[in-house]
């Protein structure tokens, strides 16, 4: 790989790491798109909210024809607890993993293995979040990242997520506490940003976004990236403070059923700054384009 | 399991159209009763003739046993939940005045129930568990009793789990007591339903992880270049705008689709073609229920108009249609006079991806052409946003640019037609505020339903993904997909009940709820809270009560409120028709009024299963 090929890969992902930061800052405005909200909307909900504003005094209260009954108290109630619960009581799971693919970079370049699945657990509102994402090459785990959160509903389309991340692999293992966003951007843009407080001052950010563009109704395009920053040198990881690492990958996916779908991609990588640097000081390539094979699939 | 050894050794694969189709041969293979399994056979002959579907109780003392019986729609056997081993349940032919008796018997491993759908009752016969009763346990029989006051065609079923959705539906038929006012030759029940092999439980689970799974009519890549290509890219990008921005699918026209569903006419696949047996001159009276879990159905009978005489049980001044759409919950009584050998009666899909069939013929066998399916129309600003003035455009805040910005997108391209629909409607709605200015002099602030928006505080929030402020106010609107089809399609605004109103009482209080959802977390309530969140809403007894319903989402709910006829008032406040269930349109406001005089608490909720089971459920308590 040669410079030139490495800064505009750089410039690349600076130009897409600022739209992400974009979108997510974007994202967390609307996030608390509450009746504060008025920021020139930018969009008709935005737009709605803001003249909502002004009438929030006219906003109804939604227990005003309840005149003091309860769906379990008041007169021709039921005698004893309510007996009639739906699904918004009841609690729903799904795993899904996104990517558990096979990795080979270019030219008889070394392979791995990777993963990235995420799981929930609860209601509509409130629920328990697994994410988890890892590579193994060379008969072992080089990294991983499993993360443990609260989900909480904020606004239609996000949630925030507050909990703990461990890191584990080569090196010495790490532990954070995690608190993001995650929920889908106008234009359908799937975004997962999280911000990382670890021990001795450490701080990470880690922004995804993924989308999807649907050929035919099996057949989907889905680009996705994702950008790692950190707060302070981390030796033990051959991390430098800044933008640290990035990667953009393309991966096309046909759902024999909606739940299961092979695909074929291809993604590069690239590694930025003072990571970079320090790669390049152990003679370590800064980036790598890797084709790829894989499973998405879910229950 | 017994499933299981049912399907022990024989793994099957049925192709894609069969699962579609149906089999010809399809319906129960155990434990039905005689009468059923007589119809079976007829229906396994090469040609398929059967009069009728689902065998005929009448009497004053009826007794209905529930239990698991075996059924096979598609070629893959599954356990269905039936009401007398049939589906469609026996239908129930009773008589105005009479006191009917109904012991129900649960041989189901589950608790289980049966509500009759529009009939007035007392509150403790409506059959809800957890509101009317605690429910019919396993092996207990239930005995409902209660006078029959109105006459008409009405349906009963399930109101426990999924049960409706697993086969416990069938028609009910009052025969007025003064004799039937609607002469008709031949009388056949046209009861339509949808059949999932799926576990409805499992369905309602996968919608919560992703809410379109079922729809394979998304947009695509190809779509947009055929857009590019028809109309260029500026139009192709604005018609796309909106819906990107606001993270909404334009073809987001049903949660459930042929991709799990065989639609069914009378309990019959459209391989099977249900076929109603007449002769040539006579008039035909077909009652259709929808009796689905989750369809709306586009019914027509190509080259035959169909005079519409009763609707949800009430009689209405006769009104000639080529074609109604009716979600479930609601029911449609027509004649027709047939002209030639065979027709075929079509019922597809609102979301396009199937339909079901039967046929009215001479003789047993006889097919006439099924028409195809209609091209899957996306979703109009106006089934988004309402009202699409220019001038309440100007009259909204400086602050949202953004939406004056939006306009000259919406302006173009593919939704040129919708909009001249909507601006049609708009007129109209502009002669309507002109009464209402005039009306302002007159002393009663409720005779007309109130035109101001009000949300609910509670849907600000993650529960809703869209709020309307401009809704449309006509009944007029076919809705999506049957608009200016070269049709002449029903509308609300074609009803009028017999003989007006129950109470020439205006409305003496006005409550105003709204319909809310958020498609993307397949959520669904009133006013953005779920059932369990909810308090009752109270009517007082004997008041007569004005109910405004606003729908902030982009479906169409059937609304039923049990226990007490909706009579649906125009925007102006004039009777337009009393019903059970009331069909409420994407960005639409629509009012009924209500006597509140039947005391007790009652179910309130969309009829559309799945969103009933996600919380778009409330309770009414009359005291």
């Amino acid at each position: 790989m040669n410079g030139i090929e490495d800064k505009t890969m750089q410039k690349n992902g600076i130009r897409v790491v600022a739209a992400i930061v974009a979108i997510s800052g974007f994202s967390s405005a609307w996030a608390q798109s509450g009746p504060a909200m008025d920021h020139g909307g930018m969009n008709m909900q935005a737009a709605a909210d803001a003249t909502d504003a002004q009438d929030t005094q006219d906003r109804r209260d939604p227990h005003a024809y309840a005149d003091g009954f309860t769906l379990d108290s008041g007169k021709y109630a039921l005698p004893g607890p309510r007996q009639l619960s739906l699904a918004d009581e009841h609690s729903f799971g799904s795993l899904l993993v996104d990517r558990l693919e096979h990795a080979q970079v270019t030219r008889g370049g070394p392979s791995g293995t990777a993963y990235d699945m995420q799981a929930w657990f609860g209601r509509d509102y409130d629920r328990l979040v697994i994410k988890a994402e890892g590579e193994h090459a060379n008969g072992r785990l080089q990294e991983a990242r499993t993360e443990l959160l609260w989900g909480h509903a904020v606004a239609s389309y996000w949630d925030t997520q507050l909990g703990v991340r461990q890191d584990s692999g080569l090196g010495p293992g790490r532990t954070w506490l995690a608190f993001g966003v995650q929920g889908m951007a106008p234009y359908w843009f799937e975004v997962d940003a999280t911000a990382y407080v670890g021990s001795d001052g450490r701080t990470a950010l880690r922004l995804g976004a993924e989308y999807e563009m649907s050929f035919t109704q099996r057949l989907i395009l889905q680009p996705r990236g994702e950008f790692n920053f950190y707060g302070k040198r981390d030796v033990a990881h051959d991390i430098g403070s800044g933008l640290a690492d990035g990667v953009l990958g393309l991966r096309l996916r046909y759902e024999i059923s909606r739940q299961f779908a092979p695909y074929l991609g291809v993604e590069r990588t690239a590694k930025f700054g003072q990571t970079a640097d320090i790669a390049r000081a152990v003679g370590e390539p800064t980036g790598e384009t890797r084709w790829v094979a894989g499973l998405r699939f879910w229950f | 399991m017994r499933l299981m050894d049912v399907l022990a050794g024989q793994p099957r694969h049925p192709s894609r159209r069969r699962f579609v189709q149906g089999m010809a041969a399809g319906g129960l293979l155990a434990g039905i009763s005689p009468v059923v399994r007589a119809a079976f056979d007829v229906g396994s002959a090469p040609t398929v003739a059967t009069g009728g579907s689902a065998p005929v109780l009448s009497g004053t003392d009826i007794r209905l046993t529930i239990a698991e019986t075996v059924a096979n729609f598609t070629g893959t056997a599954r356990v269905a939940t039936t009401i007398n081993g049939s589906i469609p349940a026996p239908t129930l032919r009773l008589r105005e005045g009479d006191t009917v008796t109904l012991r129900v018997t649960n041989r189901l491993p589950v608790a289980t129930s049966i509500h009759w759908h529009g009939i007035i009752l007392p509150y403790q016969m409506d059959g809800v568990p957890g509101i009317s009763f605690p429910g019919i346990a396993p092996g207990a029989t239930f005995t409902y009793r209660f006078r029959l006051e109105q006459s008409g065609t009405y349906w009963y079923h399930s109101h426990s789990g999924h049960q409706e959705q697993t086969g416990m539906y069938g028609a009910i038929i009052v025969t007025p007591r003064d004799g039937e006012s609607i002469r008709a030759d031949r009388d056949y029940v046209v009861q339509l339903s949808d059949w999932t092999d799926e576990d409805p439980q499992r369905v309602f689970a996968k919608l919560k992880v992703q809410s379109d799974y079922y729809n394979f009519s998304k947009p695509t890549v190809d779509d947009f270049f055929r857009d590019v290509s028809a109309d260029g890219m500026a139009a192709a990008l604005d018609k796309r705008r909106m819906w990107n921005e606001m993270r909404m699918n334009p073809t987001d026209l049903a949660d459930l689709s042929a991709a799990t569903y065989t639609y069914l006419m009378n309990g019959t696949t459209p391989a099977g073609n249900w076929t109603g047996l007449f002769r040539p001159g006579e008039r035909i009276r077909l009652r259709f229920i929808n009796g689905a879990a989750n369809s709306f159905y586009d019914v027509r009978i190509p080259d035959l108009k169909m005079t519409v005489v009763q609707s949800d049980g009430v009689n209405v001044e006769p009104v000639s249609v080529d074609e109604f759409r009716f979600g479930p919950g609601e029911t449609y009584d027509v004649l027709v006079e047939p002209q030639g050998d065979a027709h075929t009666i079509f019922a597809q899909s609102m979301d396009r991806s199937g339909y079901a069939r039967g046929t009215l013929a001479v003789r047993a066998g006889l097919e006439a052409p099924v028409p195809a399916l209609d091209k899957v129309e996306w979703l109009t600003m106006g089934d988004m946003m309402g009202r699409m003035e220019h001038g309440a455009m100007a009259g909204m805040d400086h602050s949202t640019m953004n939406m004056q910005h939006d306009m000259p997108g919406m302006d173009h391209g593919a939704m040129a037609m919708p909009m001249q629909h909507d601006m049609k409607g708009m007129k109209h709605e502009a002669m309507a505020m002109d009464h209402s200015q005039h009306g302002m002099m007159q002393a009663n602030p409720l005779a007309k339903p109130s035109q101001k928006v009000r949300h609910a505080r509670t849907e600000f929030g993650p529960s809703t993904d869209m709020r309307v402020d401009m809704p449309r106010t006509t009944l007029d609107d076919p809705g999506i997909g049957l608009r200016d089809n070269g049709r002449r399609v029903l509308t609300m605004a074609d009803l009028a009940t017999v003989g007006g109103p129950l109470d020439k009482r205006g409305a003496e209080r006005e409550i105003e709820l709204h319909l809310t959802g958020n498609m993307e977390r397949y959520t669904w309530s009133f006013d953005g809270l779920e059932f369990g969140q909810s308090t009752p809403v109270h009517f007082r007894h004997g008041e007569r009560v004005r109910v405004i319903l606003q729908n902030d989402t982009m479906m169409t709910h059937p609304m039923h409120m049990h226990g007490m006829w909706s009579e649906l008032e125009t925007a102006d406040g004039g009777f337009q028709a009393r019903r059970h269930t009331i069909p409420v349109q994407p960005a639409q406001r629509l009012s009924f009024l209500v006597n509140a005089d039947a005391v007790g608490r009652w179910a309130w909720h969309c009829h559309l299963m799945f969103h009933m089971h996600a919380g778009m459920f409330r309770e009414v308590v009359v005291a």
